[in-house]
């Protein structure tokens, strides 16, 4: 979790018990995370990268073992 | 010459210009912004975090636009992540061409670009407190020059 999702995560990483019959989806992730956090991802604003590559539509995601997902809020710039 | 970097730990800017410029002979103009951590009323601190996966590629992709769009001898990127105090050096863009023009418009093109799509949050320490900084309409507007 990146930025302000650090915060609602209260951490900057998670590790997520995975199903072992299927790879997680956005709604599996979602109902894996803390509450307002599965709430802020919502926000269109906000991409996901799985090992380190920008998903273009973070509703397709399908994750396996040993994947990192970055929650990546709105940049706040340099 | 191309010098694409993230630091963690305080820089001085004119301990980089000065090389970079003599790595490029027969330069015609070289053109520098350094940004600083401005004197914000209240603010004791800033902090950058990014993501390394994306981050320095991100810059690395950056600094090929700039080269594909501009004829330039050289390109330095130099940006900070961590904690910073105000008056603290946060990023440095030098750009080394043949004419003045190519210079001074990449450096742009790389800051614009810099403030508004690269993969940093920000976030600043006031009273002891941290709070993160939104995006501004301004970043944005600036982009769409180029």
């Amino acid at each position: 979790m990146l930025g302000k999702l650090a915060d609602l995560a209260q951490a900057g990483t998670i590790a997520l018990p995975l199903p072992l019959s299927k790879p997680l989806d956005w709604e599996g992730l979602k109902a894996a995370l803390p509450p307002a956090l599965a709430e802020a991802l919502e926000d269109p604003r906000i991409r996901v990268a799985i090992n380190g590559a920008l998903l273009p539509n973070k509703t397709k995601l399908q994750a396996g073992a040993g994947d990192e997902i970055a929650l990546l809020p709105p940049v706040s710039g340099g | 010459m191309r010098d694409i970097r993230l630091l963690d730990q305080m820089f001085l800017p004119g301990m980089l210009i000065g090389p970079f410029t003599q790595a490029n002979p027969g330069l015609g103009g070289v053109c520098t912004f350094v940004g600083e951590v401005r004197y914000d009323e209240g603010v004791e601190a800033l902090e950058l975090t990014h993501y390394e996966p994306l981050t320095l590629p991100g810059m690395h992709a950056l600094a090929d636009r700039a080269f594909e769009r501009f004829t330039l001898m050289g390109l330095l990127m130099v940006h900070r992540v961590g904690q910073m105090r105000p008056g603290e050096p946060i990023v440095c863009v030098s750009a080394a061409a043949l004419h003045r023009r190519d210079a001074i418009d990449a450096v742009d093109f790389c800051m614009d670009h810099l403030k508004s799509a690269a993969w940093f949050w920000k976030r600043e320490k006031r009273g002891g407190e941290w709070h993160w900084i939104e995006p501004r309409e301004q970043d944005h507007s600036d982009l769409a020059r180029w």
